[in-house]
């Protein structure tokens, strides 16, 4: 008797990843520098998020052959991304043998009132988050992972910052709750009662909150650490910066050593420039990605 | 009161932390610097992903005491990717990473993801319905005579102990069946009253 696609077996590969770096790769070679410089996992895609800004337009999950070449670069997990609410493109990369699923804010949502039923899917799934109730709507799917949704693609933290802070603290409120004031925070909050009451028990997540969105330097990496995150995501910022091979060397070694300031000023010398950035009230309203989902 | 350190570089530090302090008679401690080894009595190798660790290994330079902590006969109990850190041969690679026990290591040989699964499984001197969840996780492929298995799954080898080495391909400590941390505890523990 063996079974497969279990709870326990979907967040534990994500516990697997804690204190590491998840990067965002577009072929074989970006794939290898990743896992050399000691990335975790990599997100494969066909553009990265500041490039999907950058053309507009309707964004899909990526290329089958995109996918194919990085499984077969690389002996480290692979992630992809699917629509939110795209039930096809998500058995589609399953089948592929993608080791988890995306479903991600940085395409364009195939549905605007549901999201996918995560718990139906034997590969494992992470979502995005800006609150509590986010979060645990999407645990309540079937999601094995959580990361902030941060404003993908603007090499700009303020958002990711905004979001883990508010889980955190929310995290905090509700363990600091009698059980009788749990279910209108339940109804305040638009999350499953159970779930609340699991993180009043263990006082954290059920399953492991990654930080994304807007990590643009390995000092980003580490503050998001510091704010309690168990690893990080990292889209734009290694391959569109000047010297990607050092610069995600830098960024794994920042979020070992979060804590170790020396360290971290030490890695970021000569580094050159980083991804440009976007303040994002710059951004028009429609264009935000972290409105994508509720 | 024994002390136990979890490998801290990457990967489920907290849930092993966690096993072993439930033990009651052990104190464990994160090991994020190589001079924390010295006081330790027993050391955990965690799950994680294992290029990873295997390259902060090196950059932390935690390479030769790793080494030298094991030479002193004091135990180690690598999980997943800590039993690939172990092992002295790894399939289509040239050499083992630390290489403390005379067996070779498939990784991923269950597959993808998707074919990650949990079951129970008799271990020798454990448990005989020991729960273990596998992770994209590695297997035994063979194993010198110094070498002690300890469970298999399918015919295939997944658990073995060489002396004070302890080594698994799956995750005891993402379940609540605490018999294969108290397996280790207890080998601690006697190592500890034996050296002194």
């Amino acid at each position: 008797m063996a079974d497969t696609g279990t709870d326990r077996v979907k967040r534990g590969m994500a516990e697997m990843q804690k204190g590491g770096v998840i990067m965002d790769v577009v072929n074989a070679e970006q794939a290898k520098i990743a896992e050399e410089a000691g990335a975790v996992a990599v997100m494969a895609l066909e553009r990265v998020p500041s490039d999907i800004r950058a053309a507009g337009g309707v964004a899909r999950m990526a290329d089958p052959d995109i996918l194919e070449e990085v499984i077969g670069a690389v002996s480290i997990p692979v992630m992809a991304k699917a629509r939110i609410g795209h039930i096809v493109e998500a058995r589609v990369l399953e089948a592929l043998g993608a080791d988890y699923i995306d479903e991600s804010e940085v395409l364009t949502p195939a549905d605007e009132v549901y999201h996918i039923d995560k718990n139906a899917y034997t590969v494992p799934f992470v979502c995005g988050s800006r609150d509590l109730g986010e979060a645990l709507r999407r645990i309540g799917e079937g999601a094995a992972m959580i990361r902030t949704k941060g404003e993908p693609g603007t090499g700009n933290i303020v958002e990711a910052v905004r979001h883990m802070r508010m889980v955190q603290s929310q995290i905090k409120k509700v363990v600091g709750m009698s059980r009788d004031e749990l279910m209108t925070e339940a109804k305040n909050l638009g999350a499953p009662y159970e779930l609340l009451l699991s993180i009043q028990e263990n006082g954290k997540l059920p399953v492991v909150n990654f930080a994304a969105g807007g990590i643009a330097t390995p000092a980003d990496a580490a503050l998001m650490m510091s704010l309690g995150s168990d690893g990080v995501f990292v889209g734009s910022g290694v391959f569109k910066s000047e010297e990607p091979q050092r610069f995600a060397r830098a960024i794994v070694e920042a979020t070992t050593h979060y804590e170790d300031y020396e360290l971290i000023g030490q890695l970021s010398k000569g580094l050159g420039t980083a991804m440009k950035g976007i303040e994002i009230s710059n951004i028009p309203e429609p264009e935000r990605m972290q409105d994508r989902g509720w | 009161m024994v002390k136990i350190g979890v490998l801290a570089l990457q990967g489920a530090v907290r849930e092993h932390a966690k096993m072993l302090e439930s033990e009651g008679t052990t104190e464990a401690i994160i090991v994020k610097k190589a001079e924390q080894l010295d006081e330790l009595d027993g050391l955990v190798l965690p799950g994680g992903e294992s290029t990873t660790m295997r390259r902060l290994i090196d950059l932390y330079g935690f390479r030769e005491p790793l080494q030298k902590f094991a030479d002193s006969g004091k135990p180690i109990f690598g999980t997943c990717a800590g039993l690939i850190l172990m092992a002295r041969q790894i399939v289509g690679e040239e050499e083992g990473h630390l290489a403390l026990m005379d067996m070779t290591v498939e990784r991923n040989a269950f597959g993808r993801q998707k074919e990650s699964f949990e079951t129970e499984l008799d271990m020798k001197g454990v448990a005989e319905d020991l729960l273990a969840v596998f992770i994209r996780a590695p297997l035994i492929s063979e194993v010198g005579a110094s070498v002690e298995v300890l469970g298999t799954h399918r015919d295939e080898i997944v658990a073995a102990r060489q002396d004070q080495f302890l080594a698994c391909s799956f995750h005891p400590e993402l379940t609540d069946d605490h018999r294969f941390h108290h397996y280790f505890v207890e080998m601690v523990k006697n190592t500890k009253a034996a050296l002194v």
